[in-house]
């Protein structure tokens, strides 16, 4: 019992903290349509930028904004290489995570892992140790329930925002934006930015559970996002009672539950990445076959 | 009938729109060269309704995109309101430009609801930053404005427009291209996607919202009778120029069957 309790647990915890990521490419790849690659440079970002700054004393909370802030700039980088310059969008993607790497490996030092034990981080200073102790164990799940949580108030307000509906319309038809006299452009730099910057986010909480940073952490970030969001986007479809943002939290807790089972199943790690992207190649297909329904039925007007 | 040059008179104070020496050339050094526009000039006074008429290809969606800034011209100079607006880029020209499309696709965002369509339209000209989209005071003024479709819309504000049909989206498209006020409206065949009894609606709703507003209009069509019922001028256009430019005097003497007369006799001139 304790150990399925343990493993359930788990697969919330770290739900939740991919979570946040989800959320990020949620507004890249669903509500901008831009399938966003950066992510898999943004990710280790926030770990690297924590785990540096937490090494030499930096509050812990104020680490987590910082390696947002870098997820963000990253993110410019993206919209600026695909809107200024022109490059199609995966490639400025793929750009920018490439010199992620390089970026990375200077934070870091040139280490691939960045151990910070013993220090400050925000599952076990702060607010945390206000916590009765027979919460100890839940303390993972609590902080990063919390942070997501806030997260998620904060996206969906932006998305109720003049802005957040301009963003909204820069997905949906380009022309609209502007006929309405702005920049399309502009607004998906804005997308990308925040959306990046969520990853980042992700990354950094992350890194403060293992109290450890991994340059090879970002592989496969951007299809286990993907994977979630249309996990999440599909199976609720028809529930108009949860928000966008939640439904994608849903599809990373699922996603992880997918591979939490297959682990307990005997699946050996080195499986794991085939695995993600056999999960995602599931949800892809069964959500065009979803769709192409749709549009059938929708066809004859 | 007269065929008529349109002389490029330099910021003149009736004048709204001027493209003066327009040349254009679509994939300029390559097999697929289109020349298009050859020293192409038109000018539009303030308040005038321009119905646009022309074959296909002939260069009507051109004309517009060169004044919207869609299309990049190779040389000469596209003056609004006594200003050269060819620097500006295509969003900033729409700040004082609404517009419909001839795709009712192209005028309203599909996954956003009527009241989110409307409200992001109303909001034009202002800063779009981090207060609520949806005002809930103005829902009443845009259901009343809605109720003028007579589609019954105004009972639908939280209805995704992408689940409404053609005809209802391009009627949105056209109140909200209107919605804050613009000097120039520019309509391109924006009935051509409709059934004969919505166009004939829609169309009537284009010719109330203009005398209401008294803007500056361009429409394009190719219902001869649209171009000769409605509008204060008429533009007949072949191969990147006009054949006919009929003013409202001139253009009450015309009939359907002399536009087709005229339409035939330069579609066999050149053959097809
Ligand atoms: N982006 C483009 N690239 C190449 N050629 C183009 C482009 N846009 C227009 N043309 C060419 O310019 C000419 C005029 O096109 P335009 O769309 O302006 O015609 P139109 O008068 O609007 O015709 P229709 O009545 O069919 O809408 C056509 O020969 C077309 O092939
Ligand atoms: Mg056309």
């Amino acid at each position: 019992m304790g150990i399925i309790i343990g493993i359930i647990r788990n697969i919330l915890e770290e739900g939740s903290i991919y979570g946040i990521m989800t959320m990020g490419v949620y507004i890249s790849y669903s509500v901008l349509k831009f399938p966003d690659l950066t992510v898999d440079g943004t990710f280790p970002l926030g770990m690297c930028v924590t785990a540096a700054l937490i090494s030499s004393g930096v509050n812990p909370v104020v680490a987590c904004l910082i390696a947002a802030l870098c997820g963000a700039v990253a993110g410019c980088v993206t919209g600026l290489l695909h809107v200024k310059l022109h490059i199609a969008d995966l490639l400025s993607g793929i750009l920018v995570m490439t010199a992620m790497w390089s970026v990375n490996l200077v934070i870091t030092r040139g280490s691939a892992v960045v151990p910070f034990y013993n220090m400050d981080t925000i599952f076990n200073s702060g607010p945390v140790t206000l916590l009765p102790k027979g919460l100890y164990t839940w303390r993972v799940l609590i902080v990063s329930t919390v942070a997501t949580i806030i997260v998620k108030i904060i996206l969906d307000y932006y998305m109720k925002t003049k802005s957040g509906l301009l963003l909204r319309a820069t997905g949906d038809n380009q022309q609209f934006v502007t006929s309405v006299s702005k920049n399309p452009g502009m607004m998906k730099i804005i997308g990308l930015t925040i959306g990046n910057a969520c990853t980042a986010l992700s990354g950094s909480i992350l890194s403060q559970v293992s109290e450890s940073a991994n340059i090879n952490s970002g592989t496969g970030i951007m299809v286990m996002g993907l994977a979630s969001v249309i996990i999440g986007s599909s199976i609720f479809k028809k529930v108009n009672i949860l928000s966008a943002t939640t439904k994608v939290i849903i599809g990373m807790i699922l996603y992880r539950a997918c591979l939490a089972v297959a682990m307990q199943l005997g699946l050996p790690t080195n499986y794991l990445k085939m695995l993600m992207a056999a999960i995602f190649t599931v949800a892809l297909v069964a959500n065009n076959t979803l769709s192409k329904e749709k549009k059938a039925y929708e066809k004859p007007e | 009938m007269k065929n008529r040059n349109n002389e490029s008179s330099n910021g003149s104070a009736g004048h709204y729109v001027q493209l003066q020496h327009i040349y254009k050339t679509f994939n300029k050094g390559s097999i697929n060269e289109v020349p298009l526009f050859h020293d192409f000039n038109l000018t539009v006074d303030k308040g005038e309704f321009v119905t646009v008429v022309g074959s296909n290809g002939s260069g009507k969606t051109t004309m517009l995109n060169v004044i919207c800034g869609s299309t990049q011209i190779d040389d000469g100079s596209i003056i609004v309101n006594g200003k050269d607006v060819s620097q500006l880029k295509e969003h900033q020209r729409a700040s004082f430009i609404g517009r419909v499309f001839q795709d009712p696709g192209k005028g309203t965002c599909p996954s956003l609801t009527i009241l989110e369509n409307m409200s992001l339209a109303d909001n034009k000209g202002r800063p779009y930053g981090l207060t609520p989209g949806i005002k809930k005071r103005r829902r009443d003024q845009y259901c009343t404005l809605l109720e003028q479709l007579k589609l019954g819309l105004e009972d639908k504000t939280d209805v995704k427009v992408g689940s409404l049909s053609g005809g209802q989206r391009q009627a949105l498209a056209l109140l909200i291209s209107t919605m804050v006020p613009v000097d120039l409206l520019i309509l391109d065949e924006h009935t051509a996607a409709l059934d004969p009894r919505i166009s004939e609606t829609i169309m009537e709703l284009t010719d109330r919202l203009i005398a209401e507003k008294g803007v500056t209009t361009i429409m394009v069509t190719h219902n001869l009778r649209y171009a000769v019922e409605y509008g204060n001028r008429l533009l007949m256009m072949h191969e990147g120029g006009f054949v006919l430019d009929a003013s409202e005097d001139e253009k009450k003497t015309h009939e359907v069957s002399d536009l087709l007369d005229l339409f035939n006799e330069i579609s066999i001139e050149c053959g097809n």
